[in-house]
């Protein structure tokens, strides 16, 4: 129920609108109440939940390796971020190095994902503010990258290919080859997406002076990302606190000052220019040859090979399936910069084979905090521009 | 000794010590992190010092969460993961509180963006922080009985 007040215009009264939890334009399972007065937000409460499946919970009874399964749901736009932040906290809690070939592959491999994860937030927003088109154009080049995952890991989308010390299998000879394709030919698409958002008035319309957060809310409020970097911020987890070798990288943390919807377009369309730089990089890098695990007996599983062969190697793989492997006792706090900011895992260990408490720092979670702030006193169409300019994945806010 | 020597040259543990001496409990150092346990009375105070002087600047809270130690006593811990953007650096901060009193002031006036994230302590551990504007259940049903992430809670729940 509203509000009412006399005016001098007379009575008026404000209206309870509830919108979600299956409004296709709030990307999941998000129900936003809001005070309408006409057409203008006059206060909005968001109200989360809906996908609440206990992933956390669920961690503390699994082995550190079977949880990496359970990361993949969480962000599901960008599965391989999760799966690298878990690996990496695993790996410093236990004090594992990786070797080069694996940091290369996982960075590329992560690059891409994040240009996977862009182009799905940038045709879904496009959608919700009318242009139908792109949507089409950018769920094309996300195949592309869908398929690539899928001829590396055998996995589309829930790839689980980052394990505790490396990763999954050897990628397949030729799967630089389909990189290099994808590399060639995806700057022309993004312009492509350009040449229909970039100068049209609608777009403009829709986005410019839309959803605008300062720079000091955003550290307020610790929203970081994209939103953060829109406002001016130089804040990359890359550049701040390098993680998986990409101090050795050459990129920009692109930033704009408006904060505005449209800056955080061509923020992040511009991001992925910067990821394809990094996945070229990537590819320079990566030996032909070499480990991609490394070599911690009764942690990080055998060769095959060596497990056919070896009688110590088998038993390890048998008590490493079967047991899993007990970290020392202590606490490790790990961040990446996912696609849509800083992904924190807390991962404590008690001495056991599981861990004792597994928290996701979820950049959606914290983000979305921060809608309120985005939509109140504006029309009710923006709150759609909102709910999409902040980028958020139900997986990862409900957990 | 001698790890414990080079901990107390870390300089948010001297500023710290310089400050109050005895806002720290216990310093800890593993893995490249340093841990600064608060007693539960200063953390309000603590918090406002490490965000607001210029020279530690810790602005940003990226996460707050919780951990059970049941049945140890006291058995939770909150920890809060500070980031000074300016400086490069990052800091845990923690508190530890008893199964029989979980409660702790909120960091909410501190850093705004606290408030969502004491919701979901709340929610999943039951602890109670006090002074935050709107500390209601947030992932789950608000007739939910009993706190999930408790160590003594069923992985398949309670029925």
């Amino acid at each position: 129920m509203g509000s009412s007040a006399n005016t001098v215009t007379g009575l008026t009264q404000t209206m309870v609108l509830n919108m979600g939890p299956q409004h296709p334009s709030t990307h999941g399972v998000l129900r936003v109440v809001l005070e309408l007065d006409g057409e203008t937000v006059v206060k909005a409460v968001p109200d989360i939940g809906y996908l609440h499946t206990g992933i956390e919970k669920s961690c503390e009874s699994k082995t550190y390796s079977q949880a990496i399964t359970l990361t993949d749901r969480l962000d599901y736009l960008a599965p391989l971020s999760n799966n690298l932040c878990y690996c990496l906290a695993v790996e410093k809690l236990l004090g594992l190095e990786v070797p080069k070939r694996a940091q290369y592959i996982r960075v590329l491999l992560t690059e891409l994902t994040r240009i996977g994860s862009h182009l799905v937030w940038l045709g879904t927003h496009a959608i919700d503010l009318g242009a139908m088109s792109v949507f089409l154009y950018c769920f094309r080049e996300r195949e592309e990258i869908l398929k690539i995952l899928e001829y590396v890991s055998g996995q589309r989308m829930m790839t689980s290919y980052f394990r505790i010390g490396g990763l999954a299998l050897e990628p397949p000879p030729d799967w630089l080859d389909r990189v290099q394709a994808f590399v060639e030919m995806m700057p022309a698409r993004i312009q492509e997406y350009e040449n229909l958002l970039t100068g049209n008035r609608i777009w403009h319309a829709r986005t410019k002076g839309v959803g605008v957060l300062s720079a000091e809310t955003c550290i307020a409020m610790g929203v970081t990302g994209p939103t953060l970097r829109s406002a001016g911020v130089a804040y990359d987890v890359r550049k701040v606190f390098p993680y998986s070798s990409y101090e050795e990288f050459a990129f920009d943390v692109p930033t704009r000052t408006e904060a505005d919807c449209y800056a955080r377009y061509l923020l992040r369309v511009e991001e992925m220019r910067q990821s394809l730089c990094v996945i070229q990089q990537a590819m320079q890098k990566i030996p032909p040859a070499g480990p991609i695990r490394t070599d911690a007996p009764g942690i990080v599983p055998p060769q095959r090979e060596k497990m056919k062969t070896e009688m110590e190697a088998l038993i390890y793989h048998f008590k490493i399936f079967t047991e899993g492997f007990a970290p020392p006792p202590g606490e490790v706090y790990q961040t990446i910069e996912s696609p849509r900011g800083e992904l924190g895992f807390y991962v404590a260990s008690d001495g056991s084979p599981k861990p004792m408490r597994v928290k996701v720092r979820a950049p959606s979670f914290i983000n979305l905090q921060a809608l309120p702030k985005l939509v109140e006193g504006r029309l009710i169409a923006d709150v759609v521009a909102c709910i999409g300019t902040i980028d958020i994945v139900l997986g990862e806010v409900d957990r | 000794m001698a790890a414990s020597n080079h901990i107390e040259q870390h300089n948010v543990v001297r500023q710290l010590r310089a400050w109050d001496p005895k806002a720290i409990e216990e310093v800890r150092e593993f893995r490249g992190g340093v841990t600064v346990v608060v007693p539960r009375a200063l953390l309000r105070r603590t918090a406002e010092f490490l965000c607001g002087e210029p020279q530690l600047a810790f602005t940003l809270l990226s996460d707050l969460s919780s951990t059970d130690r049941f049945p140890v006593e006291p058995r939770f811990e909150v920890n809060y993961h500070l980031v000074s953007m300016s400086r490069r650096e990052r800091l845990r901060l923690k508190v530890r509180l008893s199964g029989s009193d979980p409660v702790v002031e909120t960091v909410t006036p501190v850093w705004p963006g606290a408030n969502w994230p004491e919701r979901e302590v709340f929610d999943l551990f039951g602890i109670r922080f006090e002074g935050h504007p709107d500390l209601r259940r947030i992932v789950l049903p608000a007739d939910w009985e009993g706190h999930p992430l408790r160590k003594d809670y069923p992985v398949e729940g309670p029925r």
